[in-house]
């Protein structure tokens, strides 16, 4: 690993004048991105740690909104049980390490087309709130590992609003445990919504057909006769497109029998 | 160069690390704690695992200076206080829970996670809590029979010597 | 009374105390004063041709010691194969040389062509980043079928990618073809054994010393051989006089095969430590690990089944492509040949059997053996195509066995495939594990899971092994380098405590606990005065290391020998003691008594007089109390087993979990329950491991795909069940002293084909009948494929 300064600023203004240097980046829980220097695929000349950030901490739940902090750990939120799909989510993510130490924030920044998080923040249709803005999920996801922020952005918190039933279903990658596909679905009194991380080449997305005729029918029966385009699938030694495009089917139907 | 102090095992520690320097090679280069193992660079295999403020991280994706000012607790610190193995460690040796013992630190510093908030879990727990931590030698049978031993549960009616 | 100690008993490990607290003491816990750092430069092409290599840069940067390239290690020899096959023509097998580091070409990724030594281990890593090489890359040649038709070659010198084409036994192959030939019935089905990483939780790590005083080097390296390494370096590579190299392996993190083999950094190292006068260490990562530990497995395999209408056995033929890698390692050659063809006729009393395997060269990390070595993949075959006969002629998986099996009386039984087994009894491991499994109440669990929207399936299995290896004579017959005897060496000090100086090297399996169980039942000394000494060449006569299963039943042997000789000489002094002739002394509980008077003396009496020999008969009696006995064995061992699995299928996801396990195995005499219990079930862990989860894959050209954890599944708790395992059945070896026949590798042999005969089964209850066979591992991608294929 490419030696850097190491600095954790006690509050976002410090952390954002910190990173307002260049080569200076974010570091969350650090379970991803401490990995990828190792293998020297990252080189920061300043790493900035989110962590002892108390105002970034924590899960608040208002009325029918809750609000995580950006630097609330995997294992606080799962702690925290807000709702039935985040709490589940949460609590699978990685294993009880990674979980103590990972964080929402950093998941989100980080946008891998395979992490739990950005299927809860897009099905919830969550605003992520940054230290200057608050940017809706749907526009806020933009591929895979990228995201509408900016350099020098960092989360600060997260608001979902928090449905009348959820689910959150991860069929696991068997060597990585990430999602090979997970699929997370939210009930609103307005519609349902519908999102999908780990199978397509484009990072998380909502499926919209589904989400119409759940809309309607929310019954795992309404979907078992749909199907979802596997063109813009991933393909990997893990699986192909068409079965991918197979759990998405099948677990959103369990999701829905799941949340019921 | 940034000078960090941390309690590790309830002994004050101080020392000068750089930014990159991982809290496992601080433990392991600088203190000679040498009982946490590194078994991979993708941080899964859980045996750098140790706790760090009560809870368990792996000390290879943490730096050592964000555990500056820390209460770290290791392998090296969990036998009793006489020396003799607590009640995971002996569980773990009479249920032969370890053969080349290189997971062994991290499988002891998980099971001690799991059951300090989860007096006794089910199997099923226990193999769950352990998604992070990898035993090539056991096939982990005796391992989950340890700890539910461990736990106070009885394991009589789990198959073999 | 039942016995509380010696043979038979499960004392709890002693080794345990200091793996528990953090006080075990691996390769990379070792630091010397004044130690330097070794990082290796690896190719990022699976084949180059290496034009030059820019060394000045990283010469110059801070910190750096010193730089390595082939170059400076073209004219010492190479990592040698310890086993010379021959092809079906006479030919001698293809051997290209292995050097320590690349030289004019790279031949996969991973390949080390250079070497930095520095100050810290960061620097030397900055350095390798800076070292320029131009390399001309090549085609990849990876898959093995279009390597044996390529024009380009892994070694341009030999103008082949075939190593070797070896028949077993060649003069068997025409009475085999004609019977298949005009058999009423005949099985047929291609396989992959797919290719594995080895993965021992401690990665690979060598420091070497050198004392310019002496010229004494020592070499630390997690090692499950440290006289074979040493030989290998000295004899083969580096030409360091043997009396001049110690080597010492404490203690090791698993090896599972990958630690039997000598490999270049071992010797980069050494060469460095001389050249710098200063300690040198280097540590894999785990990605070097993926990259560079010899992998395993990687067969392909068509097999034939000929067999009569009602199920007799006619004939077995196998056509095989063994994957060796870019070089030989060391026991690359044997593994593929004579621990799998000689194999092929199971448990069975089938007359004819012939194996033809062609071992192929590829842009691909070398293979060798790992945990079973040849005999998963024999296995594997057999009982993959025994249960597709089965199942095409209507048969009970069980019967169709128990129809072929080898009766106990026919034993000494000489098998198809030239091997003598020398006992056994496998009607009688089906009867246990029918005693076990409720097999009648399969109906009513498959009926419950169906409820579920799961498929259940039964999957059934039997195996045999040759281990303990290996009779130096027959092994030396068949091509090896090597003897393969063991060594051990019984001290028994003044004060009556003993050390036992093994040439087995634990890597997990619990040495320090089992070998004083044995002494101490042969000398009625308690086992805790009992202390083993192992891997470190200064310290142990000899010892060709752990690896085949061998430890007990040929290193056990040379203790048992060992022991004899201290008690012949023991009675001895005792009949001086006594003033008895030595005809008339007894030895029983560590006591040396007169017959027929109460004159006795204690075994630590006679020790104390070895030592302290004031009134000794000198002319008669040497004093002291130390012997040492090497071992060779008279065949291999024979372990065999009868499992039975169970598991469900999601038909939706594809997604397969085992949901009972049972292995019934006849080990002959079993020394430690406790411990042989903890090999079966590692073993199985790792035989699902390889039937469910891992798959170790190249791209076409020659990058690693599942180079790490992230994609290379290793099997984790949530993954396997608890197993129900017996070793009741026990037909003892017939040719050792312990009767013992080892039990390290059985669980990855036996269980693979038991998971994937249950995956079949399973789907086929649920009416995927076009579905005959999926390649490991069964995936649930692989199984949703099949099912909707």
């Amino acid at each position: 690993m490419y030696n850097f300064d190491f600095v954790k600023p006690l509050n976002v203004a410090d952390a954002l004048v910190a990173l307002a240097s260049e080569e200076a980046q974010a570091l969350g829980g650090g379970q991803t991105l401490i990995p990828t220097m190792k293998q020297r695929l990252a080189s920061p000349e300043k790493l900035v740690s989110l962590s002892g950030i108390s105002e970034m901490q924590g899960v608040d739940i208002s009325g029918n909104i809750v609000t995580i902090g950006g630097a609330t750990t995997h294992a606080n939120v799962a702690l925290a049980g807000a709702f039935e799909g985040l709490t589940g989510l949460a609590g699978g993510i990685g294993d009880p390490a990674v979980r103590n130490r990972g964080t929402i924030g950093g998941s989100l920044a980080n946008n891998d087309p395979a992490a739990c998080y950005p299927a809860a923040a897009l099905a919830t249709g969550a605003t992520i709130v940054t230290n200057d803005r608050e940017i809706d999920a749907d526009d806020y996801f933009q591929g895979m590992f990228t995201t509408a922020l900016e350099d020098v952005e960092i989360i600060t918190a997260v608001r979902m609003p928090i449905p009348q039933v959820s689910n959150y279903q991860k069929f696991e990658q068997p060597a990585s445990r990430f999602a090979l596909v997970g699929v997370f679905v939210a009930k609103y009194a307005d519609g349902v919504r519908v999102a999908v991380t780990g199978a397509s080449e484009n990072g998380v997305f909502r499926w919209s057909e589904a989400e119409g005729v759940l809309s309607t029918n929310f019954s795992a029966d309404a979907i078992l006769g749909m199907s979802v385009d596997s063109s813009e699938m991933i393909s990997d030694l893990h699986g192909t497109k068409e079965y991918r495009a197979n759990l998405v089917r099948v677990l959103t139907g369990r999701a829905v029998s799941s949340a019921s | 160069m940034q000078n960090i102090s941390m309690t590790i095992n309830g002994k004050p520690v101080s020392g000068d690390v750089e930014g990159r320097t991982l809290l496992v090679e601080f433990l392991r280069n600088d203190l000679h704690l040498t009982g946490t193992h590194v078994g991979c660079d993708t941080s899964q295999c859980g045996a750098c695992a140790i706790h760090v403020n009560g809870i368990i991280v792996k000390s290879c994706t943490m730096f050592a200076a964000d555990a500056d000012g820390a209460l770290v607790d290791t392998i090296e610190g969990q036998a009793n206080a006489d020396g003799s193995l607590n009640k995971i460690q002996q569980a773990f040796q009479d249920h032969h829970g370890l053969q080349c013992g290189f997971c062994t630190p991290g499988m002891v510093m998980a099971a001690a996670d799991l059951l300090k908030n989860n007096p006794t879990p089910t199997e099923a727990e226990v193999r769950h809590h352990l998604d992070g931590n990898i035993c090539r030698c056991t096939g982990y049978h005796n391992i989950i029979k340890a700890i539910m031993a461990a736990s106070g549960q009885d394991v009589s009616a789990i198959a073999a010597e | 009374m039942p016995k509380d100690s010696g043979i038979g008993t499960s004392p709890k490990r002693r080794e345990d105390i200091r793996f528990l607290t953090g006080n075990g003491k691996y390769t990379d816990d070792i630091n010397l004063t004044g130690q330097s750092y070794a990082a290796f430069v690896r190719s990022d092409v699976a084949h180059g041709k290496i034009n030059s290599i820019d060394t000045s840069a990283a010469e110059n940067m801070a910190g750096v010691l010193a730089v390595f390239t082939g170059e400076d290690f073209a004219d010492v020899g190479g990592n040698p194969a310890g086993w010379l096959i021959n092809s079906r023509d006479g030919e001698p097998m293809k051997e290209p040389k292995r050097p320590v580091l690349a030289h004019g070409k790279v031949r996969h990724v991973g390949d080390a062509y250079a070497a930095v030594i520095a100050e810290t281990a960061a620097q030397a890593q900055n350095a390798v980043d800076a070292i320029n090489a131009d390399i001309t890359e090549l085609p990849a040649i990876v898959d093995m079928a279009t390597a044996l038709a390529s024009g380009s070659f892994v070694h341009d010198e030999i103008e082949t990618n075939q190593c070797f084409d070896w028949g077993w036994i060649e003069d068997n192959r025409a009475a085999t073809d004609a019977a298949i030939r005009s058999a009423p019935h005949v099985t047929t089905l291609s396989l992959v054994n797919n290719r594995l990483v080895p993965n021992a939780m401690e990665s690979r790590a060598s420091t070497a010393d050198y004392d310019p005083g002496t010229g004494d080097y020592t070499l630390y390296t997690t090692s499950q051989n440290p006289h074979l390494t040493r030989l290998l370096i000295c004899a083969f590579v580096l030409g360091i006089p043997e009396n001049k190299l110690r080597v010492v392996s404490p203690d090791v993190g698993g090896g599972f095969g990958s630690k039997i083999y000598h490999y270049g950094e071992e010797a980069l190292v050494l060469a460095a430590a001389k050249k710098l006068c200063r300690p040198v260490k280097w540590t894999a990562s785990r990605s070097e690990s993926f990259l560079t530990d010899a992998h395993g497995r990687d067969h392909v395999t068509k097999i034939e089944l000929a067999c009569e209408k009602d199920g007799t056995f006619i004939a077995f033929r196998t056509d095989t492509m063994a994957n060796v890698g870019a070089y030989l390692s060391n026991f690359s050659t044997v593994t593929p040949t004579f621990l799998h063809g000689t194999l092929m006729a199971g448990n069975y009393t089938v007359p004819n059997v012939y194996v033809n395997v062609k071992a192929v060269f590829t842009n691909t990390a070398p293979v060798d053996a790992y945990r079973g070595a040849g005999r998963p993949e024999a296995t594997y075959s057999l009982e993959r195509v025994i249960d597709k006969c089965a199942r095409e002629l209507a048969l009970d998986p069980i019967e169709l066995r128990r129809k072929n099996f080898i009766k106990p009386d026919q034993f000494p039984y000489a098998s198809a495939a030239g091997l003598e087994y020398d006992a056994g009894n496998y009607d009688a491991l089906f009867d246990k594990l029918e005693e076990i499994v409720d097999f009648g109440g399969f109906k009513a669990r498959r009926a419950e899971s169906e409820k579920g929207g799961k498929l259940r399936g039964l999957g059934i299995n039997s195996y045999i092994e040759a281990c303990g290896i290996a009779p130096s004579n027959l092994v030396g017959i068949l091509g090896a380098r090597v003897g393969l005897y063991d060594a051990a060496t019984v001290r028994v000090n003044a004060t009556g405590n003993i050390s036992v100086m093994v040439g087995a090297h634990s890597h997990g399996q619990g040495h320090a606990t089992v070998f004083p169980q044995v002494v101490s039942e042969m000398l009625g000394v308690e086992e805790n005065s009992i202390e083993i000494v192992h891997g470190d060449t200064s310290k142990i006569p000899f010892g060709m290391g752990s690896y085949g299963s061998r430890s007990l039943a040929v290193c056990g042997s040379a203790v048992v020998r060992a022991t004899e000789k201290i008690i012949n000489k023991a009675t001895k002094i005792a009949a001086h003691m006594l003033e008895a002739s030595e005809s008339d002394i007894d030895f029983k509980d560590g006591k040396f008594s007169v017959s027929g008077t109460d004159k006795s003396v204690a075994f630590g009496e006679v020790a104390f007089k070895a030592y302290v020999p004031h009134d000794y008969p000198h002319d008669e009696l040497e004093p002291g109390l130390e012997e040492t006995a090497f071992y060779d064995p008279a065949n291999f061992t024979y372990p065999s087993g009868a499992y039975a699995c169970e598991v469900e299928v999601d038909p939706e996801t594809g997604q397969v979990t085992v949901e009972s396990f049972t292995a019934v195995d006849d080990f002959g005499n079993v020394i430690n329950p406790m411990i042989v219990t903890g090999q079966v079930h590692g073993g199985i862990g790792q035989g699902i491991g390889q039937a469910l989860l891992e798959n170790c894959t190249y791209d076409e050209n020659g990058q690693l795909l599942s180079a790490s954890y992230m994609d290379y599944a290793m099997p984790r708790a949530s993954d396997l069940p608890f197993y129900t395992v017996d070793h009741s059945c026990v037909t003892p070896c017939t040719h050792n002293p312990l009767g013992v026949k080892g039990c390290g590798e059985a669980g990855a042999i036996g269980s693979p084909p038991t998971i994937v005969n249950a995956v079949v089964d399973a789907l086929h209850s649920g009416g995927h009948t076009h579905v005959t066979h999926i390649d490991m591992p069964v995936s649930p991608a692989r199984v949703w494929s099949a099912i909707n294929s």
